[in-house]
């Protein structure tokens, strides 16, 4: 899927296939015990995401242009590199579902544990979210805003000048500019 | 056999270097975004991978049930899709300005017209 979505030039077609990649990474995500996320995932980057998208390719264009570039074969070599390297740093890492590992020996317990009786919420995914790491959660909403007032410079403002290049309406009805 | 109980490894290394190979690669503005969109999935696939646990359930309280995977990863993972999601938000917006000023979404041919000025 992600080789497809290198190769085609459709930027339409990407936008799908992304869709559609986004879809499985949630159904992965239900195979591995996260509900939750799954959710966010195929409501966020199923949803939300491919609707940003087309409405950038509406407002810009649906088709890449094809040209040969030299450096492409320099960017395969690094990415191999970069690949190769990360492979070997995983052979130190704990198996897949492995109980000795360190992510589940630190706080993991006491969420598992001890959060029903803490906070009294059956989904302990909650009760971390909204009370013992509340404030990432605070963070997160602020990274929304920011992003938000983000969109709205770049883009309002962009709206407001074109208003301004037209010029202003002469009492004669006439415009200013042309 | 003792390496294949690291795949789920090796299944986000391939998923991020695509990602990365489209990213420094492609010339297309939306294209580097998408790239960018496969490598933070990987990303998470990587963290929820950490959380599962052999034998363990949904981090959902249920009597009678005492292995969990482990919830933390889970929401850190909720609060990056919704942050990549805002970033993609962001980038877009970018795209459709500099398609705004240049007319173009290709970077040689944003270059091109950077040069000629």
């Amino acid at each position: 899927m992600a080789i497809a979505i290198v190769r085609i030039r459709n930027l339409f077609a990407v936008t799908m296939l992304t869709g559609i990649y986004s879809l499985l990474a949630a159904s992965l995500f239900v195979l591995l015990d996260a509900p939750d996320v799954a959710l966010t995932e195929a409501a966020v980057g199923a949803g939300i995401a491919i609707i940003l998208m087309l409405g950038t390719l509406a407002l810009t264009t649906s088709e890449e242009k094809v040209h040969k570039k030299p450096q492409n074969l320099l960017a395969l070599v690094v990415v191999f590199i970069t690949g190769a390297g990360l492979i070997y740093g995983t052979l130190d890492m704990p198996h897949f579902g492995d109980p000795e590992a360190p992510a589940h020996q630190h706080v993991s317990p006491r969420y598992t544990q001890e959060s029903v009786d803490e906070i009294g919420i059956p989904n302990m995914v909650t009760s971390v979210l909204a009370s013992y790491r509340a404030l990432d959660t605070l963070g997160e909403a602020v990274v929304i805003f920011v992003a938000m007032v983000g969109v709205i410079m770049v883009i309002g403002g962009g709206v407001k000048r074109r208003w301004r290049d037209r010029g202003r309406v002469l009492p004669d009805g006439k415009r200013d500019k042309p | 056999m003792d390496w294949l109980g690291l795949y789920n490894y090796w299944v986000v290394v391939i998923l991020m270097m695509a990602g990365f190979y489209i990213v420094i690669a492609q010339g297309n503005l939306v294209k580097k975004i998408v790239g960018l969109n496969i490598f933070q999935t990987s990303v998470f696939i990587f963290f929820i991978s950490l959380a599962k646990l052999d034998g363990g359930s949904a981090p959902v309280y249920v009597e009678g049930i005492t292995e969990y995977s482990n919830p933390l990863p889970h929401v850190l993972i909720l609060t990056a899709i919704v942050v990549g999601v805002a970033l993609t938000a962001m980038g877009l917006a970018l795209v459709v300005r500099v398609h705004e000023l240049y007319g173009s979404i290709e970077e040689d041919e944003i270059h091109e017209q950077d040069g000629s000025d």
